[in-house]
Order: C-alpha cells, then sequence, then structure tokens
C-alpha cells in the first residue's frame, strides 16, 4: 500500500475519509483548524465550517441521526463551547458513528489556556482514544467509528499540538465499504431527551462505560511492552514516545482508549513490574483513577503538571526523583538577545484603530484574533481578553460597577469571525438591557488568526463557492442597536472623530471597520495602495510614525550622535498610508 | 543503517518558507528509506515570529521533537534566530545559517541593537558554521526567492544521503514553474 509522510491532522482527514464519513462540520482553531481543510480533499464527504463548536457538533449529530458516518472537529475550548450538546448526545446515543476529534494545546502555543479535554470524556461518559503518532490517527479515527456503532456511543479522539502538527509515515488503505445507507428511522424515546426518557437512558450510559472499559482490557490498542521489571510507565498519545525515548528500557503500558480505563490491563500491569508511574501531560488523569483502584502509583509528585512534556523533561524528572542518573548537562550558553514576539501584518486593518483607541485612552475589552495583538507594545491597547465573544459581554457587565465618567472609556474590540462565533448573543444582551458602551467590529472579511478561512460574512463556503453573506450592520440593527457606523479603519481621523463621539454617547453604540486583511489574495479590493517611502531630506527623526509598531517601517539611527530616521522598507510596505498620516512633516511620499 | 537518531532544526522568522523546507527534509529522508518525524508550531507564531521546526530520521524514531541539547544539525534561516537556538544542540553540532537579518520589533522601534558579529559568536559556540549568503546565490539561479532551496542545498551536503533523493523529493514538493530555478538553486547550495 501507498505510503505518506502526514500530519496528524491530514491523517485524521484520511481517516474519516477511509472510514465512509458522510459528513464534516467544524470551527477553525489551532491546533485542530487543517483536519477539516484536508478532508475538503474527498469529496465524498460533505464538509463545512460551522460559525461555532457547538453549531459543528450540532450539524455532526444530525448526520448521524439520520444514519450517516459524521465527524466534527475543533480545538479543546471549542468543547466549551460545544459541551451542551456533547453531555444529552452521551444519553442519546448515534445512528451512524460520530467521533468529536478535539485537539489538546499544552504549552498554550496558540491558546488562552490549557485545559485537558480528557476530563470532558470522563464528565460527560463518553470514550476517548488518543493516538501517539499520524499512523494512530488514521488508525484510531476508523476504529472510533466502529466502537461509536458498536457501543451506541459519540466517540472523542484526543490529539495535541505535537501530534496534529506533528508529521509521519502512514500507509493508505482503501475506503470500508457496505456501511448501511442512511435513512429516517423514528425513535423518539432514544432521541427527544425529555426528563421521562432521559431516566431510562441514564442507567445505560452508565452500563455502556462499565462495557466499554471490559472491551478495553482486550482491545489490542491498549498494549502492553514488557521490557525491564524495574520500571512500569503507563503512558499514551505523544507522551508514550517521549516515555520510549527518555527510558527505553522501562515497561509501558500504551493506552490507546485513555477513558474509560482498562482496569484489569492495568492491574496485571502493576503486578508485573516493582514500581509504576504514570506520566501524562497536564492533569494526573489516569493517576487518580488508578490510585482510586487502590493500586499505588507515582505521577505528578514528579511529573510536572503544567505544560509539554518532552523526553528531556521526563529524564530529568526520573533523575530529580533518584530513579535514573543521567549525566551532567550544561546547556549551551548564550547573551541575552532581543525576544521576537509576533506582530500584526504590515498594513493590517486594525493597526490604526488600536493606535487611536490607545490615544483616546480606552479601556479595551478584547476578544480572540489576529487584533488580540493590539495588545503588544508600541499599541498598548487591550485590557482583558478571556474567551470568544466575551468583549462585548464583559463590556456591558464593567459599565455597571463604573462612575458615568470612566463609563465612557470602556470600548469592546471583536473581529468578524468571533462575532459571528459568540458576539451576537453579547450584543443582543447589550442593545436589549441598554448598557452605554461600545463596540467596534473589527470586519476584515476572514478568519484571519486561524490562517484565513471564511465565515459567515465572508460570502464563500468552506470549498470556496459563493454563499450569501451575513450583513453585519443589517444584524447589529435587528439585535437593537440604534447607532451604528461604518468606517474606514485606514482614515485615522475619522476614525478618531468616530470613536470619540460613540465613546461619548451614553447609549450602546456599534462601529464597524470595513477593510480587509491584508493576506486575502485574489481580489483587487484587497490591495491597499501604492508603496511609500520616506523623505530623508523631510524626516525630521520625531518617531511619531513609530507610534503603530509596523513591521515595514524601520528605526535607522544616525552614526555620530545625530537624530536617526526612518525607513520603509519597500518589500512590506503595502501603502496603507497610516504612518504617512500621522506624519507632521509631510516627509513620508508615495501612496495614492 | 545505525540506531543513531539525527536531529535537525530548521529556525528562522514566520513567514520565511520553514516549513516547506523541513517539508522536503522529511520526504528525502523518506525516500531514502528511514523512519522520519516532524514537528512545529502554526498559528501565533506566524505574524513574524520566531519560529523553529523539527526533523529527525533513523532507523526508528520515538518523539517528534528534538531533546533539549541533542541537535545535530541547525538550519538556521536568519542570524539571530540561529544564535537563540543554539542551546537545543548538542556540543560538536554542524550549523548551516543565511546571512540575513530580519529585524525584531524592538530593534525597528530603535529601543535595542540588532547584535553585532553574530556569526562570529555563533562561530564561538558552534565551530562548525557554513555561512551562506542565500539571498545572491538564489539570484544567481534566476530567483531571489530560492533562497531557502540553496540553504537546502547547503544542508544536504552535511547529511549523508545521494544527490538523487534530494532531487526527487524537491520535485515531489515544488510547484512545477518553479522547479528548474530550485534545481538549480539546490545544487549551487549543495556545492558550497
Ligand atoms: C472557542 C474557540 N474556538 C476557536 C478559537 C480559535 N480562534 C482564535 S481567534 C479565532 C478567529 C479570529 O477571527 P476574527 O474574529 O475574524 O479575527 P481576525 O483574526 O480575523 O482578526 C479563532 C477561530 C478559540 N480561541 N476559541
Ligand atoms: S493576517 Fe490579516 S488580520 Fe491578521 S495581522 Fe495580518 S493583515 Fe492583520
Amino acid at each position: 500500500m501507498k505510503k505518506e509522510i502526514l500530519s496528524g491532522n491530514e491523517a485524521i482527514a484520511r481517516g474519516a475519509f477511509e472510514a465512509g464519513v458522510k459528513v464534516a462540520s467544524a470551527y477553525p482553531g489551532t491546533p485542530s483548524t487543517e483536519i477539516l481543510e484536508n478532508i475538503i480533499r474527498y469529496p465524498d464527504i460533505n464538509s463545512s465550517w460551522a460559525p461555532n463548536e457547538k453549531v459543528a457538533l450540532e450539524v455532526a449529530i444530525g448526520a448521524s441521526f439520520g444514519g450517516g458516518r459524521a465527524i466534527a472537529c475543533m480545538k479543546h475550548v471549542g468543547v466549551n463551547v460545544a459541551a451542551d450538546p456533547l453531555f444529552t448526545l452521551s444519553y442519546t446515543g448515534v445512528g451512524g458513528g460520530l467521533l468529536l476529534v478535539v485537539a489538546d494545546d499544552p504549552e498554550m502555543h496558540s491558546s488562552q489556556n490549557e485545559q485537558d479535554s480528557r476530563n470532558y470524556a470522563r464528565f460527560a461518559k463518553v470514550p476517548m482514544l488518543e493516538p501517539a503518532d499520524s499512523s494512530e490517527c488514521k488508525e484510531f479515527t476508523r476504529l472510533a467509528f466502529d466502537l461509536s456503532e458498536q457501543f451506541d456511543t459519540p466517540v472523542m479522539l484526543r490529539s495535541c499540538t505535537r501530534i496534529s502538527h506533528g508529521k509521519s509515515i502512514v500507509e493508505l488503505a482503501e475506503p470500508v465499504s457496505g456501511l448501511s445507507e442512511p435513512k429516517l428511522v423514528k425513535n423518539p424515546a432514544k432521541l427527544v431527551m425529555l426528563p421521562g426518557n432521559a431516566r431510562v437512558r441514564h442507567p445505560l450510559v452508565e452500563e455502556r462505560v462499565v462495557k466499554l472499559g471490559e472491551h478495553g482490557d482486550s482491545w489490542e490498542i491498549n498494549r502492553v511492552e514488557y521490557r525491564s521489571n524495574e520500571i512500569g510507565i503507563i503512558a499514551a498519545g505523544v507522551t508514550y514516545q517521549y516515555v520510549r525515548e527518555a527510558l527505553p528500557e522501562a515497561s509501558t503500558l500504551k493506552l490507546g482508549m485513555v477513558y474509560p480505563l482498562p482496569k484489569e490491563r492495568i492491574r496485571d500491569f502493576a503486578g508485573k513490574v516493582k514500581t509504576v508511574y504514570v506520566v501524562e501531560e497536564l492533569d494526573p488523569f489516569i493517576e487518580d483513577q488508578v490510585k482510586a483502584m487502590g493500586i499505588s502509583v507515582i505521577g505528578k509528585e514528579i511529573i510536572p503538571m503544567c505544560g509539554e512534556l518532552s523526553p528531556w523533561r521526563i529524564r530529568k524528572a526520573f533523575a530529580d526523583a533518584g530513579i535514573i542518573n543521567i549525566p551532567e548537562y550544561q546547556a549551551i550558553q548564550t547573551e541575552p538577545i532581543p525576544s521576537r514576539p509576533p506582530n500584526m501584518c504590515p498594513g493590517c486593518p486594525h493597526r490604526g484603530l488600536f493606535y487611536m483607541l490607545n490615544r483616546l485612552n480606552a479601556y479595551v475589552t478584547g476578544d480572540i484574533g489576529c487584533y488580540t495583538l493590539g495588545f503588544m507594545p508600541p499599541l498598548n491597547a487591550m485590557d482583558t481578553c478571556v474567551c470568544m465573544g466575551a468583549s462585548i459581554s464583559n463590556a456591558s457587565g464593567i459599565v455597571r460597577v463604573l462612575s458615568p465618567e470612566e463609563r465612557h472609556r470602556v470600548v469592546a474590540v471583536i473581529g468578524d469571525s468571533t462575532f459571528l462565533h459568540t458576539g451576537i448573543n453579547s450584543l443582543m444582551e447589550m442593545a436589549w438591557n441598554q448598557s452605554p458602551a461600545t463596540v467596534v467590529i473589527l470586519d476584515n472579511r476572514i478568519t484571519a488568526m486561524t490562517g484565513r478561512q471564511e465565515n459567515p460574512a465572508s460570502g464563500f463556503t468552506l470549498s470556496g463557492e459563493p454563499a450569501p453573506e451575513v450583513n453585519i450592520p443589517d444584524l447589529c440593527r435587528a439585535l437593537g442597536i440604534r447607532n451604528l457606523k461604518v468606517i474606514d479603519p485606514y482614515d485615522l481621523e475619522a476614525t478618531f472623530n468616530t470613536l470619540k463621539e460613540e465613546m461619548d454617547r451614553d447609549e450602546p453604540s456599534v462601529i464597524v471597520t470595513n477593510r480587509p486583511c491584508c493576506l486575502i489574495k485574489g481580489d483587487d479590493r484587497f490591495q491597499a495602495g501604492e508603496v511609500l517611502y520616506v523623505d530623508q531630506d523631510a524626516c525630521t527623526g520625531c518617531r511619531a510614525c513609530l507610534r503603530i509598531g509596523c513591521p515595514a517601517i524601520e528605526w535607522q539611527p544616525a552614526p555620530d550622535g545625530k537624530k536617526g530616521k526612518a525607513y520603509i522598507d519597500p518589500l512590506l510596505c503595502t501603502g496603507c498610508t497610516v504612518c504617512q498620516q500621522l506624519c507632521k512633516f509631510d516627509a513620508i511620499r508615495g501612496g495614492k | 543503517m545505525s540506531d543513531k537518531v539525527t536531529n535537525i532544526l530548521l529556525v528562522g522568522v514566520g513567514g520565511q518558507g520553514i516549513l516547506l523546507a523541513s517539508e522536503i527534509l522529511a520526504e528525502a529522508f523518506m525516500l531514502a528509506g528511514f523512519d522520519v518525524k516532524k514537528s512545529e508550531i502554526h498559528g501565533m507564531s506566524q505574524r513574524g515570529g520566531s519560529v523553529v521546526s523539527h526533523v529527525r530520521f533513523g532507523a526508528t524514531v520515538c518523539s517528534p521533537v528534538v531533546p533539549e541539547g541533542e541537535g545535530d544539525i541547525l538550519f538556521g534561516f536568519e542570524l539571530l534566530e540561529t544564535y537563540r537556538y543554539l542551546p537545543l544542540l548538542r556540543s560538536g553540532a554542524k550549523v548551516v545559517a543565511n546571512d540575513f537579518r530580519i529585524y525584531p520589533p524592538a530593534v525597528l522601534l530603535g529601543q535595542q541593537a540588532y547584535p553585532d558579529g553574530l556569526a562570529e559568536k555563533i562561530r564561538n559556540l558552534m565551530p562548525d558554521l557554513l555561512l551562506v549568503d542565500g539571498l545572491k546565490f538564489a539570484i544567481e539561479a534566476g530567483n531571489p526567492r530560492a533562497a531557502n532551496t540553496v540553504l537546502l542545498g547547503a544542508v544536504s551536503g552535511k547529511l549523508d544521503i545521494e544527490e538523487s533523493v534530494w532531487l526527487n523529493a524537491i520535485e515531489k514538493m515544488v510547484p512545477r514553474k518553479a522547479l528548474d530555478v530550485n534545481l538549480k538553486a539546490f545544487r549551487i547550495g549543495r556545492s558550497l
């Protein structure tokens, strides 16, 4: 069979194809985004973005109720949004097999927290598989659908950054055949979760967990590998790979299903080695359950609770506990150097707006997207950021405790995709209860942060087909917003004046910006303008243009103690003219 | 084939094309019959932030991440980033670095200076340094955007894999219309 190097996300997509999945739905979120972006390569699967994770899961549930196999994909915090349907889906069970893929982000490479999704499996009482490389991503995805149908349960598959964005070799296989055709089957006692019906379902859920655990005892995806009998380690997922590398002599119980646990297999393993350790990233999820079985294991006493593990961290933890010896290791010492944090792109339409929010001394309740970078110096214009959609409701709440003077400083900022994700409810609340805050919707026509996915207001579907666009200003008006303005964020003066006017107002108001993300390709609309340059004779070295933090503008110090000058890199400049408007000496030339 | 896993780190600035380069490396190792794993971070780090990609190959590779202090080869796309990640290497590792500077925000703002003499600083810690003017050779090959491929060619010179395997990997991963320039850029790099 054909071999390819695939990322975990590509392999999950391939697994969905091989498993005969009919419907795929997702909301983007690092590190899960590329699963759906790869599923679209298989035309037999009906795949689409949903406006948020709850909707994505519910679309998958619908397809499953209709008898088709369905997959929903999201990042870890997405499950918080999708938790409501998940917990009751556990009671109804499935029609066609249903898989919820969740990608965790230990170390928070691109996330606001590092919650451990395994807790959701236990909380919702559904099985969870955890692959340890791309080959297992594909294999486990296939197995998940059989498990789902065999036990009448949704199944979760947990990935993490290192699995989703890691690549390894995968052997491709043919898709399954002989799945039954989807059709409507009435079964209200199972699918209408009124108290009377749900009371009947709950005991079945408890029974299912027990049966799944027993199934795990003999299932080959939970694998024992005996080596030395001194150290026995229970591990799963990428952590298993780290363990193999850090402690190659240790015996291992590699769990492919991390919930429910295969209790007999664990007991048996524990009886055959001198000391059992659980090595797991983040929470003591396996450890606590094994301890509750009355088996003595060592886990978080020595293994860090926060951040990613690595072969090195594991080796160090075992050495610090005196269990193994490692050679003295002295890392190479380098001198301190300037850091390189991410920055908004040159010409980003968010930049000028944050500059003005800073100038107006606004208190900015923020949200999640590229614009969260408005927090960074020199813009320094974001004061809170909790979760998607929270900016508006946080603003609505904060103005209720402030004095009238301070109230006027509160501005919520939210991106178009985030507004459509969970901001609409918040704005409804704000309009309904007349909270006098100002909301800026940064409509850059795309879901930029996660790599430019279409959204319900961008005019296209996942597959690039034209689609009806949500009209954001009309939507706001429909929610009860009476003060609404659309501005060009490249026009600094208009941006300043509009912000000022709306912040002073004692009523809720919304400002929508109308410039697209400059990385959207293939449409003239999205070209900002002509490249600018600094007239070196006119530049006085006042540094005003540097205050927007554009990567295209460089400070060139003068060698002899004289004032330096600004320089614009013509390869980076997009001609947005924001810096030009800041120069009081007309030293920035070109453009319109 | 020995059991030893070879650890390669590719470092630079988001947007420099590190992903594609690491993809070509991985492909070449697979074609050469090795087990391969690679890992990198997408997302936040791509907005001009510092980026590191790990590629490992050998008879069997477990972890997709290179253990701290065990990097064998550092493939640097930018000087400051090359210097930043030296602590991930074992002593005596090989470094192939692009002689190229991209200023980080604090330098653009004139708040900090871009360190002087980085190449010397790198060489003091890692004497096996090959400094390559990627841009110059890319222009020679016909397109300034082929700088990464020049570097890739230079890195290939440090690895015991036949040229034909590399060329196959490039053919598979690079778009048709850019292929000739990239093959030429690769050969220039490999001859350095
Ligand atoms: C619940 C949840 N789902 C997904 C994400 C990942 N995520 C972060 S920002 C973002 C979208 C940002 O798009 P938009 O609001 O349009 O802002 P832009 O990046 O375009 O400026 C997504 C999907 C998340 N942080 N939380
Ligand atoms: S990707 Fe688009 S929205 Fe994000 S920083 Fe760049 S220009 Fe701004």
